[in-house]
């Protein structure tokens, strides 16, 4: 029973962290308050699940495809919609204002025509439905494969930010824009990649999600929660403390919907949030 | 000549705007409603977040909340009684809200808004299914339309009054100087937790208060319907319209977008999100500080 919850957790764990990863990314380094982010991660799963049930294309394949075109997809809204609010917030604190605002009509935008072309019921596809016993454990084989894409993703992207010149540049971003350029950094250039890169894991987690999930297209913004509450969980930037904290999370939210009631979970991350911002509200590991 | 001019103009139109249901069509009388309901949101909105820039996404959180306390007690309390244990219940969610994330930069506070209506509705509905066993209420009051809409201008006109003597006190004067920079305003000796607390608990009970007042009109009340996140939005969207950090800004927003909106969710009930979305974008991008600043700045370059 317990292991049960421990590995199911871990399972929905990796599709949070990778979530918050991307989230962190577009904030840590982007300065974008993207709460758009659900929608965007709905977005893929919604593609997963037509390119699916409408093409037969096999689900990794798919997710292979909606990296790249996640990345795009970022790449396009910072140039058309961020790139403007930025350079008329000039470096000010109206940036956070602004970016809060615009995404939170994309926000609507995009569940508009999520409903309108997916309808309001939930969607799940039947993908590699068979248990694989995993420690005794009877798991879908579909979550196993969900949570070795997470973990690839993930596992990557940290080992590029901390070993690439790539990764240095962006961290570099992310810790101080001001001098970033003194060391010849393009910061534009830089923080729309960051964005870019962040929506790429949003695409790539919204397909892992649609694997071994049913959604709908109005539960966006409980995506977006889980994932800012992860990312002050671990700290804002901090790469490592949010893929701690998404583990963290998705053994939580699965303790409490199978041990209290699955009505519950956002309660659980409420709750934790509420215990973060009362404890350390500058995240569980972060150096003071 | 001005002053009493600013106080006497108001006034006249609160005492047109209240015979008005003597004349008005049942029709008629329920968009007047929705304009004043939408007016005091926004008001009460502005009032906090209009000048601190300290983002409300979680209006619905209240005004649900307000409307559900209703659903619960009108059968066994008097109708006054209910208001005032909403009201209360709505400064006591405000006081939670603030007191754990208005010491902290304000993207905490916008986060913790962002989820607060899911959570409310997902706690609500968890009880209901699981303790009590029936999801869904009846309102049976014995309240007319006019009623409603009687109580609703005197909310807000008290909110626009409210509003207006608080930006000349120095409470107001503090809001000012918090919005513009929080880091001169704490050397100026202004408590900031303190200021934003208690103006956020006063807007707050204020929109808990619209929705315990504007739910005898639903009759039927089930969390997925008061909980609806589009008031959340409808509100941000028409303080900013007519400039959420003037007086008389967010009332001058409301009324003509609530006209729309109803016009378009009647008429293209499909697309109606797609273009209140593309709408609240473009206020972001052309009006970020409303029609009335614009209005302004248009005034000085032409005398320049």
């Amino acid at each position: 029973m317990l292991l049960t919850t421990l590995i199911l957790g871990a399972v929905l764990g990796g599709t949070y962290a990778l979530l918050a990863l991307g989230l962190t990314l577009q904030y840590g380094i982007a300065r974008i308050m993207n709460l758009a982010y659900g929608e965007l991660t709905l977005i893929a799963a919604f593609v997963l699940v037509w390119a699916f049930q409408g093409l037969g294309l096999s689900p990794i394949i798919s997710i292979l495809l909606l990296a790249p075109a996640g990345y795009l997809v970022g790449w396009a809204l910072y140039t058309v919609m961020m790139g403007p609010l930025v350079r008329r917030a000039g470096g000010s604190g109206r940036l956070e204002v602004d970016s809060i605002l615009a995404t939170f009509g994309l926000l609507f935008l995009i569940q508009g025509v999520l409903l309108l072309t997916a309808g309001p019921n939930f969607t799940s596809i039947s993908y590699l439905d068979r248990g694989v016993s995993v420690f005794g454990v009877s798991v879908a084989a579909n979550k196993l494969v969900a949570f070795g894409i997470c973990v690839v993703a993930g596992g990557a992207l940290v080992v590029a930010l901390a070993r690439t010149r790539w990764g240095l540049t962006l961290r570099a971003v992310a810790l101080s824009p001001v001098s970033a350029p003194l060391v010849g950094i393009d910061v534009n250039r830089t923080m729309r990649q960051g964005f870019a890169l962040g929506t790429a894991l949003a695409a790539v987690a919204g397909g892992t999600l649609a694997m071994y999930q049913t959604f709908s297209a109005t539960g966006g913004v409980v995506f977006t929660m889980k994932a800012l509450v992860i990312v002050i969980m671990g700290g804002v930037g901090n790469v490592g403390g949010a893929l701690a904290a998404g583990l963290a999370l998705g053994l939580v939210e699965t303790f409490v919907a199978t041990a209290i009631d699955p009505g519950l979970t956002l309660a659980a991350t409420f709750a934790i949030f509420l215990i973060v911002l009362l404890w350390r509200p500058q995240g569980l590991f972060r150096r003071r | 000549m001005r002053k009493t001019l600013s106080l006497a103009l108001p006034l006249a139109a609160l005492v047109l705007l209240a015979a008005a249901p003597l004349v008005a069509s049942a029709y008629q009388l329920g968009l007047l409603l929705g304009m004043a309901t939408y007016v005091t949101l926004a008001s009460a909105w502005a009032l906090f977040s209009g000048h601190t820039r300290y983002i409300s996404l979680a209006t619905v959180a209240f005004y649900g909340t307000g409307a559900y306390t209703v659903a619960v007690l009108n059968e066994s309390l008097p109708y006054p009684v209910v208001l005032a244990v909403a009201g209360v219940i709505g400064a006591g969610l405000a006081l939670v809200v603030g007191l754990s994330t208005l010491r902290l930069a304000g993207i905490y506070f916008v986060i913790f808004s962002f989820g607060l209506s899911e959570l409310i509705r997902e706690l609500i509905t968890w009880y209901e299914v699981n303790v009590t066993g029936t999801l869904g209420r009846y309102i049976f009051l014995d309240i007319t339309a006019r009623g409603i809409y009687w109580q609703m201008l005197a909310l807000g006109a008290f909110t626009i009054g409210l509003t207006a003597w608080i930006h000349r006190r120095r409470l107001g004067l503090a809001l000012r100087v918090i919005g513009d920079d929080e880091t001169v305003a704490a050397h100026s000796g202004i408590h900031l937790a303190r200021v934003k607390l208690i103006v956020f608990v006063l807007a707050s009970t204020i929109i808990t208060l619209a929705g315990a007042i504007a739910s005898p009109r639903w009759v039927y009340v089930e969390p997925s319907i008061v909980f609806n996140p589009t008031v959340s939005f409808l509100t941000v969207i028409m303080a900013l319209l007519g400039g959420a950090n003037r007086l008389w800004g967010p009332a001058l927003g409301a009324v003509p977008l609530f006209l729309v909106f109803e016009w378009l969710s009647s008429d293209f009930p499909d697309t109606y999100p797609i273009i209140l979305g593309l709408l609240f974008i473009a206020v972001v991008f052309v009006l970020p500080n409303g029609v009335l600043a614009g209005i302004e700045r248009l005034r000085q370059r032409r005398k320049a």
